[in-house]
């Protein structure tokens, strides 16, 4: 697909999932001792294990589209 | 009063994605040339993209919505719409069908229709379809403003205004293209709002087996056997023992067969995205490459309907996660028994706003958001292939040049969404219209799929057969429809205008029958008149029928990448997912 010049879709993928998992992460860490919050969501600090894994996809899909470019020198 | 609150966070959230769909079209506008390029993708995508987005296209809101309101009301067996609906046709369109719209060279579905069989049966296939693009994603953009009214307290206006000029930005710049690749990162959207939705709901409802239990009592209190919400197939051999009222037949054959195979092997919006494949194999592997998540999306969509439905049991009125529907004077709607009307519409979007923090709020309505825009962005860039090639260079002026009519195709995305701005104002003010639309564009599809397998796989079929077997198609669902009814109805927009024959157990059975028959007639009627016109002689016909054509090999292809081995594989797991939910 990068080879007529074009976009590999997996970039923006991994940028975006990357950027928002990082985010949500973040504010999860940031409001870690706030109970009220996270009562509704059955007392689990859903933004920050949630933000990890979209971080994880994102980071993944990043890799994965730099290593086709790579190859395809 | 809105719903819920959103904060600094879930605004960020939504800004990012905004801005990343943007950023695609923007990337993409140089490589927009050709009209080719821009209405069709230059038929240079990995089936990877096309076939999320072959899956993508076809989630638009009305289906993430609409199938959490039917796990609430009708359950597990809701699946039946993938498991039986879906997937086999899905297998069938890529096995067998792309074949044919791919190696045929045409550039749209109705054009396929001219190339087999002639003029007029592709104009009455564009015509229909171009106005019923418009009106679906007017619809959709009508629920998109009303649900963020609702929720946030957003104004209709500005919503509708803002989410059409983005959609409109991003498929100028970059065509289908655009449209296809910001539908993979709404597939993705999709998923990543949606599983801490179902993780969370199943934790709060006490895992598989508290909602199994809760909603036996619901569906006691409904008079169903207790296991009929969370059982896929007993109680399927009779209407009154299962929530959705259709007994096996009539859901194998006219949701199975006629209606699904009708809508995902005939439908230009889910195989334009397949013919914008980089190869033949690249096109029929992308609905099987589909096929895979979707047999997995029921989890998605519809088990939070069902777990809205089971968090619902036991409190009083109102208090439920699905508040009930209000009558015009602001009291809870009853039914003909006296219990009340849920409003089944608001099960999935409540469930988010209730069960998540800010921070995940603003990535699930992100993701709620993405599927509205890119169910229209689907619809618009149908519409605007359709117009351009089967319309505007059929009819109107043919033979310019191609800058024209790449011209032409940006001048009907503009003119697309404009349309569909009007129709969602309409679909707000006259709400009869758009039932009565609604009825008339499920008339014109029902037969639909016997025109096409009659035209791929019998090469006696001709031209005027395909025409008047449509028409008369079309016209035995109106005439179906209109003398019967189902129970508990008024004849009006449900059926019974010409008189009621026939009384089915519930709407959905009524719609099956109604395609079961439209599918008959058109079947036969098709057979009758082509064996008393003149066929096309076979050298017309290479490439579009199938006796006709040489066989797909497959065999220089590692085993694993051959579509077959993934058809089977496909089936397979499908038949596996109805054993354990049966």
């Amino acid at each position: 697909m990068s080879a007529d010049g074009g976009l590999d879709l997996r970039y923006p993928i991994g940028v975006l999932f990357v950027v928002l998992g990082l985010l949500l992460a973040l504010f999860g860490i940031a409001t870690a001792g706030n109970a009220a919050m996270y009562e509704r969501a059955g007392a689990v600090n859903v933004n920050l294990w949630w933000g990890v894994v979209m971080f994880l996809f994102g980071a993944g899909m990043w890799a994965l589209a730099a290593r086709a470019a790579r190859s395809a020198g | 009063m809105p719903v819920a609150q959103l904060t600094a966070i879930d605004y960020l959230t939504m800004a990012i994605y905004l801005a990343a769909v943007l950023g695609i079209g923007w990337v993409l506008r140089r490589r927009m040339h050709t009209s080719s390029d821009f209405l069709v993708s230059g038929r240079s995508l990995p089936p990877w993209v096309t076939g999320l987005a072959f899956l993508s296209a076809n989630l638009g809101a009305q289906e993430v919505i609409g199938m959490g309101a039917s796990g609430a009301k009708y359950g597990i067996a809701t699946s039946h719409f993938y498991w039986v609906g879906a997937i086999p046709a899905m297998v069938f369109v890529g096995l067998f069908m792309m074949p044919f719209y791919f190696g045929s060279r045409a550039r749209s579905v109705p054009e396929y229709l001219k190339l087999r069989f002639d003029e007029k049966t592709r104009t009455l296939n564009a015509i229909s379809f171009a106005a019923m693009t418009v009106f679906s994603s007017g619809v959709s953009m009508y629920a998109m403003g009303k649900l963020l009214n609702l929720l946030l307290g957003w104004d209709f206006d500005t919503s509708v205004l803002v989410s059409a000029g983005i959609v409109l930005a991003y498929v100028l710049l970059g065509g289908l293209t655009s449209a296809i690749y910001n539908e993979v990162l709404q597939f993705f959207m999709i998923v990543f709002g949606f599983i801490p939705l179902v993780w969370i709901g199943l934790r709060k409802v006490g895992g598989w087996e508290g909602m199994t239990a809760r909603l036996s009592e619901a569906a006691v209190a409904r008079d169903l056997p207790a296991g009929s919400l969370t059982h896929a197939w007993q109680g399927m051999g009779s209407p009154a023992t299962n929530p959705i009222g259709v007994e096996w037949f009539g859901l194998v054959m006219g949701l199975g067969f006629v209606l699904s195979f009708g809508y995902w092997c005939t439908d230009f919006l889910v195989v334009q995205r397949a013919m914008a494949a980089e190869s033949m194999t690249a096109a029929r592997r992308t609905p099987l490459i589909a096929a895979v998540p979707k047999m997995l999306f029921p989890f998605l969509v519809i088990l939070p309907g069902m777990i809205a439905l089971a968090l619902s049991v036991g409190s009083g009125a109102g208090e439920g996660m699905i508040p009930a529907k209000l009558a015009a004077d602001g009291a809870p709607m009853l039914d003909a028994a006296g219990r009340m009307v849920l409003d089944y519409d608001m099960a999935t979007p409540m469930m988010l706003v209730t069960l998540f923090p800010s921070g995940l709020l603003g990535l699930g309505l992100t993701a709620l958001i993405a599927s509205f825009m890119s169910g229209m962005a689907g619809n618009v860039t149908a519409f605007n292939t359709v117009w351009t090639y089967d319309i505007y260079q059929a009819h109107i002026r043919t033979g310019a040049s191609d800058e024209h009519y790449l011209w032409m195709g940006r001048a009907a995305t503009v003119g697309g969404i404009a349309l569909s701005i009007a129709a969602a104002y309409v679909a707000g003010a006259f709400n009869n219209i758009m039932d009565f639309l609604q009825l008339v564009f499920a008339f014109v599809n029902a037969p639909l799929f016997a025109t096409f397998a009659l035209g791929m796989f019998w090469r006696r079929s001709t031209g005027h057969g395909a025409f008047s077997g449509l028409v008369s198609g079309i016209g035995a669902a109106a005439l179906h429809h209109g003398l019967s009814l189902s129970a508990g109805s008024v004849p009006g927009v449900k059926g019974g205008y010409f008189g009621v024959l026939a009384t089915y157990p519930s709407d959905l059975a009524q719609t099956f029958w109604t395609a079961i028959i439209a599918f008959s007639t058109c079947f036969v009627v098709t057979i009758a008149v082509s064996l008393v016109t003149r066929p096309r002689p076979d050298e017309e016909l290479r490439g579009l029928v199938y006796s006709l054509t040489p066989r797909q090999t497959d065999a220089s292809l590692p085993w694993i990448q051959r579509p077959a081995v993934l058809a089977v594989a496909v089936l397979g797991a499908t038949l596996l997912l109805n054993l354990i939910f049966a």
